[in-house]
């Protein structure tokens, strides 16, 4: 057993997972993750370095990843703001790395110190053209480390970025926990093909099959600019749909195992939706209001956040009366879960945005 | 050296005509390299070939080696973490002034200040060749691009100055004229361990040549030819006034950035403990 902060078990999530070059930028509230790696990461031989900004971070995190490191950054708002160029060309590029966003308030610097989940949207869509993306929302310190574990898995088997959408009550809050002795880590499958054979970018690669990085001597090139399967730029509409097709595919074909939720009592009429540190209270919430009223109420929790999966959570919600979105925002989700339930159940929106946590007090006032 | 020498370095079959306007110097350089790559005694898999964005950045799509076109300006960070994943491989960063210098200044200044082994070559043409003749930080005053129709008002970088004065080991300077030079220059690079820079001062007669009316590719590189001077014949600093400075710059020895590093993994090995 250990008593342990949210980053320090993202950190040895990464580690455990496998994690050994990491490259990243001071900023609150994400700093003891760099800490942690900058301590530890020798110790098992890899490499720490501490970049001039979040785009040398996201930048040198992707050189590794495509020379076959499994690799990581963390930071938080604007840092993550700076890195969404990067996390763009990692997409394009399909190159595996993990990106840490432990969320405080914004806009711009807004609450270095204080707690936000309004990073739901700029994880989405904050690099631009259209692309997947992955995004994991712990809320527990286990969970940090567990969801790190995954989203190395995810990124190796998807060929792309993951981000960890972790805020800053998690990253800092400290539980006593067990990790787990061992981890089961996803391995690409070994290349089998000739360099003469390969193409980077083979049709029925982009998601679970062999690929090559730099110095194994398959000559590999990487542009972000679109291309063609051999890595070379492209303008070609029938190659430019195809690669696009080639990235959400990613994601279409695999949204089952993508999307992880939690959920509890679902029957019931009232369901209370939320993710991160807000679903604790929104937890808290559920057994307060059962042990008052005598009756039950169902919590659904959204661990992955990205992708978003209409039709399971349509399912899942398909009994409630009365959803209850509860989020440090205002209301990121709250529009995604609108488009789930369409007219079917009434929709309630719990906000705070103001770098407070959400109190269960505030729950049990709408239900 | 023999011509066929050269196309064991390069992507023949599919990837050529290459992109580069009539006269350009960016082919110049290209050969410069991959003669001194062989001449290194470095073989196609021993090498990563790093760029950014621009014209110069197009040429690792050109050679038949590990290659990384990166984003606007981010070829050395993206080069970082490819060294430090593969000390082993030869890191060679190409690309130009406004993506060196401008959008990619702060990761070239720390990159020289940090000493980590690679080999950047700089190819100076004094403006945005790609995006169609724009001003960069290395225009100078005066000269005119499509972004100063008027003369640009700004004072220009001396790049080999910033690496030398953010720490880099080696800094030299040549031209697309003096290709021979510009060749063992580039050698001198590859074989310096940490962070050496090689400027070449090249001819873009498409855009900056003839805005400048500087006439074409042979007249520039004319130009290139009787306005150097060696740094080894300068006596009195008057003789550089207006001139290219060409030779090797700066060439010091400091710790390079992974044989440190290694240490303090040694280090950290021998008191293992976890938190």
């Amino acid at each position: 057993m250990q008593l342990l902060s949210g980053n320090e078990a993202t950190a040895l999530g990464a580690l455990k997972a496998g994690v050994r070059f990491f490259a990243g930028y001071p900023i609150t509230p994400s700093t003891e993750i760099a800490e942690v790696m900058a301590e530890e990461l020798p110790k098992v031989g890899g490499i720490f370095i501490q970049m001039e900004d979040e785009i040398a971070s996201i930048c040198a995190v992707i050189g590794a990843g495509a020379s076959g490191m499994r690799a990581m950054t963390a930071t938080s708002g604007p840092g993550f703001s700076l890195m969404q160029e990067g996390i763009g060309y990692a997409v394009m590029a399909e190159v595996p790395c993990i990106i840490v966003n432990v969320q405080r308030g914004g806009p711009a610097t807004g609450l270095p110190t204080k707690v936000s989940q309004a990073d739901v949207m700029a994880a989405r869509w904050g690099t631009h053209g259209d692309h997947p993306i992955v995004a994991l929302a712990p809320y527990s310190v286990l969970e940090s480390f567990e969801l790190t574990v995954k989203a190395v898995e995810f990124s190796l088997r998807l060929r792309m970025p993951v981000i960890i959408l972790s805020d800053e009550i998690i990253g800092h809050m400290r539980e006593v926990v067990k990790l787990p002795e061992e981890v089961t880590i996803y391995s690409p499958p070994p290349l089998t093909k000739s360099r003469d054979e390969y193409y980077h970018y083979d049709d029925d690669t982009n998601f679970d099959a062999p690929y090559a990085h730099f110095g194994q001597g398959y000559r590999i090139h990487l542009t972000g600019l679109t291309h063609r399967k051999d890595g070379f730029p492209t303008n070609d509409p029938k190659i430019i749909k195809w690669k696009l097709d080639r990235l959400l595919e990613k994601i279409t074909k695999n949204r089952e195992w993508l999307h992880l939720v939690d959920y509890q009592d679902l029957d019931s009429d009232t369901v209370i939706v939320s993710y991160g540190s807000s679903a604790r209270s929104a937890l808290e919430a559920k057994f307060e209001y059962e042990q008052r009223h005598n009756k039950k109420i169902g919590f659904l929790r959204l661990i992955t956040i990205w992708p978003f999966h209409y039709q399971k959570l349509q399912s899942l919600l398909k009994n409630a009366k009365r959803v209850i979105v509860v989020e440090m925002n205002q209301g990121q989700m709250t529009r995604e879960i609108s488009r789930v339930i369409k007219h079917n159940a009434e929709l309630i929106n719990v906000n705070r945005y103001d770098g407070e946590l959400i109190t269960p007090e505030e729950i049990l006032a709408v239900l | 050296m023999k011509i066929p020498e050269i196309f064991e370095f390069i992507r023949v079959d599919e990837r050529l005509p290459h992109i580069l306007c009539p006269g350009c110097g960016i082919g110049s350089a290209m050969n410069a390299m991959v003669r001194a790559i062989i001449e290194s005694g470095l073989k196609n898999d021993d090498v990563c070939v790093v760029s950014g964005i621009g014209c110069s950045s197009r040429i690792p799509g050109y050679i038949d080696a590990d290659t990384f076109h990166t984003l606007h300006g981010r070829a050395i960070p993206s080069a970082t973490g490819v060294k430090l994943a593969h000390p082993e491989l030869e890191v060679i960063v190409i690309a130009g002034d406004g993506d060196l210098l401008a959008i990619g200044g702060n990761h070239f200044i720390h990159a020289a200040r940090r000493n980590l082994d690679m080999t950047v070559i700089l190819i100076n043409n004094f403006n945005y060749g790609m995006t169609g003749g724009q001003a960069s930080p290395t225009t100078p005053q005066g000269k005119y691009a499509k972004t100063a129709p008027y003369g640009w008002t700004e004072r220009n970088f001396d790049a080999c100055a910033i690496a030398q004065a953010s720490g880099a080991v080696f800094v030299a300077r040549s031209t697309t004229y003096h290709v021979t030079h510009l060749r063992t220059l580039i050698k001198q690079a590859i074989k310096k361990k940490g962070f050496a820079l090689v400027e070449v001062i090249s001819q873009c007669p498409t855009l900056y040549g003839r805005l400048n009316r500087m006439g074409d590719a042979v007249k520039m590189l004319e130009y290139f030819r009787d306005n150097t001077i060696s740094i080894s014949q300068i006596k009195d600093p008057k003789e550089a006034e207006g001139k290219i400075v060409i030779g090797v710059l700066h060439d010091v020895e400091a710790p390079e950035y992974y044989e440190t590093y290694k240490e303090i993994i040694r280090r950290a090995q021998a008191q293992k403990h976890h938190v």
